[in-house]
């Protein structure tokens, strides 16, 4: 078995004739939290629909767990236990609290479901308070906890997140970076974060990849990146959030 | 006071027939934002598919009717589902995703279709089917005026209240009830969840047309005529019952289609069979001026 779980080899994704990604190459490790920093349009989230399938590269590999995925139908895909959080959270607005965490579970045929939803509620106790309320009446903090609960739902092996801080109260921000931290270190759940405030997604990764335009541009240690002047000048201006 | 009775019976009795295949435009609006034109037709296929196999089935010496009946069910429902499967396989997935009025335009051409089909497979003149299910119980009597209850109107009622229930359960209750709604609000997160969209899609019709497919059956039982255009104005009505109640609601098109048997039967029964259908029209424009989502239509707004 071999230590990569995902890699992208090359790959480049099109909306139509504009080009996004112009030939990415990053790896992730077993057991890492590995995060990609980019400004707006990077091509950040596009990279995490492009693993899924939900836009589809043009030229180059995705392999998952030695397998390569590139052609693969998402509801295929995701099977093999890769879960998103994705950008906007996407909740399901007209289904209840519950519902959203059993659609999570739905992709592995709700095995295990109680012992989940208890391991998500005691992550998240208020979405246990809010259990039976309508997805689109939770406020912006309780969906993003919800979209990560429905992703952990799934029992990821690799578990995506689009900004999970996006919005968010920075107390609320800091309990959802340390659940991520918690998960990965005691589970050796293996992390893909995305992320505009890279001063904490930096501290908690193992290893970072600068997205400029659709291009990786730089990559290292998540302190090592922190201490680069340029990426300190690019997108950690204005010290630590 | 017993005209008034009687009268609520045959409406009840006609909306739970629109209810039926009501059902299937709201639910294939509600998961592709389509109308679904050809679904009247498939009504229609539905009720062909009954009388051949009543005819088949008797011919091959089953004569108890109950048996008999519940085999031309399930023939026509099995039938009319691969229809409904073929149709949108065929018509309608080629075309997801191309611009709006695409589908809509191949719905019509699909409506057509069916309808010269079968109209020439089995001729344009009217089939009649001799009473199968007759006699009744008589709830009230008064100065010589009978109100009536048939046996065909009670298995009518009987068959729409189960089928419902059990249909809105599946949706609420079940795997795949949450998958189509998860499908019908956000198909891009649905596959993200391992959802195949595609084949929640097919099951969709697929339901929608075997509703479509007893509502056939009981047609041709109650009324014991049928030829190839009965789909296009139990359709149009239908659909009308669909919006009445809210498009895309489920709840909402078992109340429309139940208020436009009910306003069809009594505006027949108290002013004049001539205007029955302008007058299902008319409360439907006024629904929409004040309601525009419908009676039970899902309110617009949505925080996200
Ligand atoms: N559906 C689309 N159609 C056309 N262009 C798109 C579409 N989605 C994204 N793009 C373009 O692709 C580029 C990359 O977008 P993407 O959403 O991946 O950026 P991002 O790095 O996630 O940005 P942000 O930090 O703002 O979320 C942008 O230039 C964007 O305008
Ligand atoms: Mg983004």
């Amino acid at each position: 078995m071999s230590d990569i779980l995902l890699s992208l080899k090359g790959v480049k994704t099109y909306y139509g004739k504009i080009v996004a990604l112009r030939g990415i190459d990053l790896d992730v490790h077993r057991g890492e939290i590995v995060t990609v920093i980019g400004a707006n349009g990077a091509g950040k989230s596009t990279t995490m629909m492009t693993i899924c399938g939900v836009t589809r590269a043009r030229e180059g590999q995705i392999i998952y767990d030695g397998e390569n995925i590139t052609t693969l139908p998402t509801h295929q895909i995701v099977k093999k236990a890769i879960a998103q959080s994705p950008e906007g959270r996407r909740i399901f607005g007209r289904m209840t609290v519950l519902e959203n965490l059993q659609m999570g579970a739905a992709v592995i045929d709700y095995a295990h479901f109680e012992e989940d939803l208890r391991m998500v509620y005691d992550l998240f106790p208020i979405l246990e308070k809010r259990q039976s309320q309508r997805g689109g009446t939770l406020s912006g903090g309780e969906q993003q906890m919800l979209a990560i609960g429905r992703a952990l739902m799934a029992r990821p092996k690799l578990l995506m997140l689009d900004e999970p801080s996006l919005g968010l109260a920075p107390l609320v921000v800091k309990q959802i970076f340390e659940v991520v931290k918690e998960l990965n270190e005691k589970q050796g759940l293996t992390v893909f974060l995305v992320e505009q405030n890279a001063y904490h997604a930096l501290r908690l990764a193992h290893r970072g990849y600068v997205m400029i335009n659709g291009q990786i541009t730089m990559s290292g240690g998540g302190k090592e990146l922190l201490s680069n002047p340029e990426v300190q000048a690019a997108y950690l201006e204005g010290g630590r959030h | 006071m017993e005209y008034f009775i009687q009268q609520l019976i045959n409406g009840v009795t006609l909306g739970s027939i629109y209810g039926l295949i009501a059902i299937g435009y709201t639910m294939v609006y509600g998961i592709i934002g389509m109308i679904n034109f050809a679904h009247g037709d498939i009504f229609m296929v539905g009720a062909f598919i009954a009388l051949i196999t009543l005819l088949a089935v008797t011919a091959m010496g089953i004569t108890f009717l109950p048996v008999a009946l519940l085999i031309v069910l399930i023939i026509s429902m099995l039938m009319t589902s691969v229809w409904g499967w073929g149709v949108e396989r065929l018509a309608y997935r080629p075309l997801r995703g191309s611009f709006r009025l695409a589908p809509l335009i191949t719905a019509i051409g699909m409506s057509i279709v069916l309808q010269n089909f079968v109209q020439v497979v089995q001729g344009a003149r009217v089939k009649p089917l001799p009473p199968q299910i007759t006699g009744g119980i008589t709830i009230m009597e008064k100065d010589g005026f009978l109100v009536q209850l048939s046996y065909m109107q009670i298995l009518i009622i009987v068959t729409t209240v189960l089928l419902m229930a059990g249909f809105t359960l599946l949706i609420n209750k079940t795997s795949l009830g949450r998958a189509q709604r998860a499908c019908e609000q956000d198909q891009k997160m649905a596959s993200l969840l391992g959802v195949n969209v595609d084949r929640t899609i097919s099951l969709t019709f697929v339901m929608g047309a075997a509703l479509a497919s007893v509502a056939g059956v009981m047609f041709l039982l109650y009324y014991g005529v049928i030829d190839f255009y009965i789909g296009f104005l139990a359709g149009v009505k239908a659909f009308t019952a669909a919006v009445l109640g809210g498009i895309g609601s489920l709840p909402g098109a078992m109340l429309g289609g139940l208020l436009i048997g009910l306003i069809e039967t009594f505006w027949s029964g108290y002013f004049s069979v001539e205007y029955k259908d302008v007058a299902a029209f008319s409360i439907l424009a006024i629904v929409l001026i004040f309601m525009p989502s419908g009676l039970l239509g899902k309110p617009e707004v949505e925080k996200v």
